[in-house]
């Protein structure tokens, strides 16, 4: 077991590699820091000492790969793809373009991420989960077949509308809850309660389908005939044997995003004002910042990497036929 | 007029080139119909796929884009083309393009949504709600004839519908009449009640109700602005008609983009095993492992210094935005190309220990020969699905990207800069809610003709569905 998560460890190790060569490639190679810079700074005024000094800021102002002006083993290191890309495996992520420390903002920001998407996470998967043991428990009959409706109608509908719909009318009509905002401690449950059930809505639709779809290809297998030939009442062959079949599929969707909740939701953080990773993210992107969309690249894929291996681990949990070598 | 051939347009026509070359090839295979008839067989689908066809047939005329000549003016001659794109769908909307408002207007409205200051004829002024310039401008007492005159414009919509379905019907039953060799009543009995194998009745009624739609828009539309107008005066019903083609688009040509690295590299990787399976599967778990949406906006904040340090490269705005569309199209396909190589890779090692492919191999076929001619054709029912399946989440990622920044130019019409510029329109008092609810309609019918219409083409496909028979084994985890 723990030589399998050494290897599998070292494994993660050419393909962070290769991700950061990726972002190195998109992010300076594509486009030169040069071109950045005119961006940045307006594209017809902008003298070529003002490319200077913002590059200077910045840091860009060295040789990609390979700086011949330094001597031994600062040739190497005094570069962009050094300073910029390799540092990425430290976890030093530099600064952003307002000068923070984009560590710093990671740990602050890390909390109200997670106070969003955790409670999303348990909350969907409960309710998605029952509702397809629910149709599949009626499968073929009327109320399995809207249902089915109603799930495919609900994964049509853009997340836009839910969240601005949903704001509309519970904040906006009803006067339930805040708006938007958000505060620390238990006052936070207040701001969270309504960007927590839209996102549990908005993703009912897909889910429940999926979930069903897992059921009853389940329930279709010879080990439940042979459940109900015993004699066992359909709701212990749903809980006790359907259910539990069903997990290795289940978890196979599930466990991978776990690690990923830390990046938070771009479109509800946005939308509810929440200081998260989501919104530093997309703020970063409106304001062009390019050394927080670079760290969050990079730690997206970091944990989506994890997220894989504890995919694998939790096998082991549900099936004790898995065996990892 | 000068006509302009956009790279989206030049892309779509290829997309249909392809889809009539591929109609005619399975036209000609009796094996390949059959899964197509059971398409036809479903009411759903069918349904589905009319609504879809509408839809493509408003970006159709959306992609035949030209460049109007000037007009003479100010003591200039005629002659020379302006710098203005327009489509075949422009020139049919003329007066819904030009006729704009100041601001807001509700729909059929014949006033203002926003009070003004105006002087009255003795000189004083009074905040009232101006009359439109356009909306309801024929009407001489606005307050007194508005009723009437749009409940006769209604009713001559209907009208038009109803002179124009039957014809319709009457030519598919005749078509039909002369295919089953039957007179024209039975075949219209057969078809009422849905004896026919081919969805007829669902087709014509989706026909029916489509008619009865549009026929009040189209006469309603000739006096008044039917979905209002938003902020800027522009009509909200142009905008909706216009934001097809930018949804259509994404959820093709992304696809289009993808299945040539996606096909290639997942049956190389699962044929020829090896170096190059480990090669193809290093790239691919490479580019899944950033999340979606992040590599997404590095690839388009990249491309959008790309194209604005280069102003020369673009002859006018609309071939900007053109390219733009087509940079996202392009990045959305090669950062979503992995699933369905996988799914492709998979499905080559199994078909690799088949009887007939170790004939092909015993026979000295070539390497390339046996996954063009063996392995391709047996997997296509597998791309077939991912690409009807994907469409619908394309259009709905278009959206969400353009909201958060990174999807369409800002001036290309989509769903999403038409959400983006209304989301805080609920947010006033009082509140606007027509381009919202616009674009919501537009959208969700869009979306879920897409996804009704893609679970029947899985069922008609999937040998899985289509038989019930063999489950697949549980996903091996990685050893």
């Amino acid at each position: 077991m723990l030589a399998y998560i050494v290897r599998r460890l070292l494994y993660a190790i050419p393909i962070l590699v290769g991700v950061n060569l990726l972002t190195f490639t998109l992010f300076f190679v594509v486009n030169t820091p040069d071109d950045m810079a005119r961006m940045q700074l307006g594209i017809k005024r902008v003298t070529p000492e003002a490319i200077e000094k913002w590059k200077a800021e910045r840091g860009y102002d060295k040789p990609l790969l390979f700086n011949g002006a330094a001597d031994g083993g600062a040739k190497l290191t005094r570069t962009i793809f050094f300073e910029k890309s390799v540092r990425l495996f430290v976890l030093d992520f530099g600064r952003a373009d307002d000068g923070r420390d984009i560590g710093h903002e990671i740990k602050t920001r890390m909390g109200p991420s997670l106070a969003i998407a955790v409670p999303v996470f348990v909350l969907g998967l409960f309710v998605t989960v029952s509702f397809a043991l629910m149709l599949a428990f009626f499968r073929a009959t009327y109320l399995d077949f809207w249902g089915v409706v109603a799930c495919v109608a609900m994964m049509s509908i853009s997340s836009l509308f839910y969240i601005i719909g949903g704001q509309y009318l519970v904040s906006k009509v009803w006067h339930l809850v805040p708006i938007s905002g958000y505060a620390g401690g238990l006052d936070a449950a207040r701001f969270l309660l309504l960007p927590v059930i839209i996102s549990v809505v908005a993703g009912i639709g897909s889910s429940t389908r999926w979930y069903r779809t897992i059921f009853l290809e389940e329930i279709g297998k010879d080990y439940v005939r042979t459940a109900r030939a015993k004699g066992l009442s359909e709701q212990a062959v749903l809980f006790r044997h359907v259910l539990r079949n069903a997990m290795i599929p289940i978890l196979t969707g599930v466990v991978v995003v776990i690690p990923l909740l830390f990046m938070g939701s771009l479109l509800v953080e946005s939308f509810f004002g929440i200081p998260g990773l989501g919104s530093y993210t997309i703020d970063a992107i409106n304001a062009q910042d390019f050394a927080v969309v670079r760290a969050m690249v990079f730690i997206g894929s970091v944990l989506y990497i994890a997220g894989l291996l504890l995919t694998d681990l939790s096998y082991t949990l549900v099936d004790p036929r898995v065996r990892l070598q | 007029m000068m006509p302009v051939l956009l790279w989206t347009d030049l892309l779509v026509f290829l997309l249909i080139a392809c889809g009539i070359g591929a109609g005619v090839y399975v036209s000609r295979r009796e094996y390949l119909l059959a899964s197509w008839r059971r398409v036809g067989e479903s009411r759903a689908g069918m349904a589905s796929l009319t609504l879809l066809l509408a839809f493509v047939a408003v970006g159709l005329l959306d992609s035949l884009h030209y460049r109007p000549r000037l007009e003479a003016a100010n003591g200039q001659p005629a002659g020379g083309y302006g710098s203005e794109v327009r489509s075949a769908l422009d020139a049919l909307l003329l007066p819904l393009k030009t006729r704009t408002e100041k601001t807001y207007s509700a729909p059929l409205a014949t006033h203002l949504y926003a009070k003004e200051t105006v002087e009255l004829a003795d000189g004083s002024q009074a905040r009232v709600f101006p009359r439109l310039k356009h909306g309801g401008a024929h009407l001489g007492d606005a307050e007194a004839e508005w009723g009437r005159d749009v409940a006769l414009r209604i009713l001559g919509g209907l009208a038009l519908a109803v002179l124009a379905g039957p014809t319709f019907a009457a030519l598919a039953v005749l078509a039909a009449a002369r295919r089953w060799g039957m007179n024209w009543q039975a075949a219209w009995r057969h078809i009422r009640r849905g004896e026919t194998r081919f969805a007829w009745n669902a087709v014509l009624l989706t026909l029916a109700a489509l008619l009865l739609l549009v026929g009040p828009a189209i006469s309603l539309a000739g006096g008044y602005h039917v979905f209002g107008t938003d902020k800027v005066g522009q009509d909200v019903l142009y905008l909706t008609l216009k934001s097809i083609r930018t949804g259509l688009v994404i959820g093709t040509i992304t696809t289009l983009a993808m299945l040539p690295f996606a096909v290639a590299l997942g049956i190389a990787a699962g044929y020829l095993g090896g170096w190059v399976d480990d090669l193809i599967q290093y790239l691919y778990t490479t580019l899944n492992s950033i999340p979606g949406v992040l590599l997404i906006a590095a690839s388009v904040l990249m491309v959008q210094v790309l194209i604005d340090t280069h102003p020369a490269w673009f002859a006018t705005a609309a071939q900007r935005a053109d390219a733009r569309l087509l940079a996202l199209c392009l990045i959305l396909g090669v950062t979503s190309w992995t699933g369905l190589c996988r799914l492709l890779r998979a499905e080559t090692l199994k078909l690799r220990e088949l009887e007939y492919v170790q004939a092909a191999q015993a026979f000295g076929a070539s390497a390339a020969r046996i996954m063009g001619r063996h392995v391709l054709p047996n997997v296509m029912h597998i791309v077939l699905i991912a690409v009807v399946m994907d469409f619908s989440g394309l259009v709905l990622a278009e959206a969400v990207l353009s909201y958060i920044g990174i999807g369409v130019d800002p001036s290309t019409i989509s769903f999403g800069t038409m959400i983006n510029t209304a989301r805080l329109e609920l947010a006033r008092e009082p509140v606007v809610w027509w381009s919202l609810l616009a674009a919501f309609v537009f959208m969700f019918v869009l979306v879920l003709a897409a996804n009704l219409f893609s679970d029947t083409v899985r069922d008609a496909f999937d040998p899985r569905v289509a038989g019930r028979r063999g489950v697949s084994s549980a996903q091996e985890p990685a050893a």
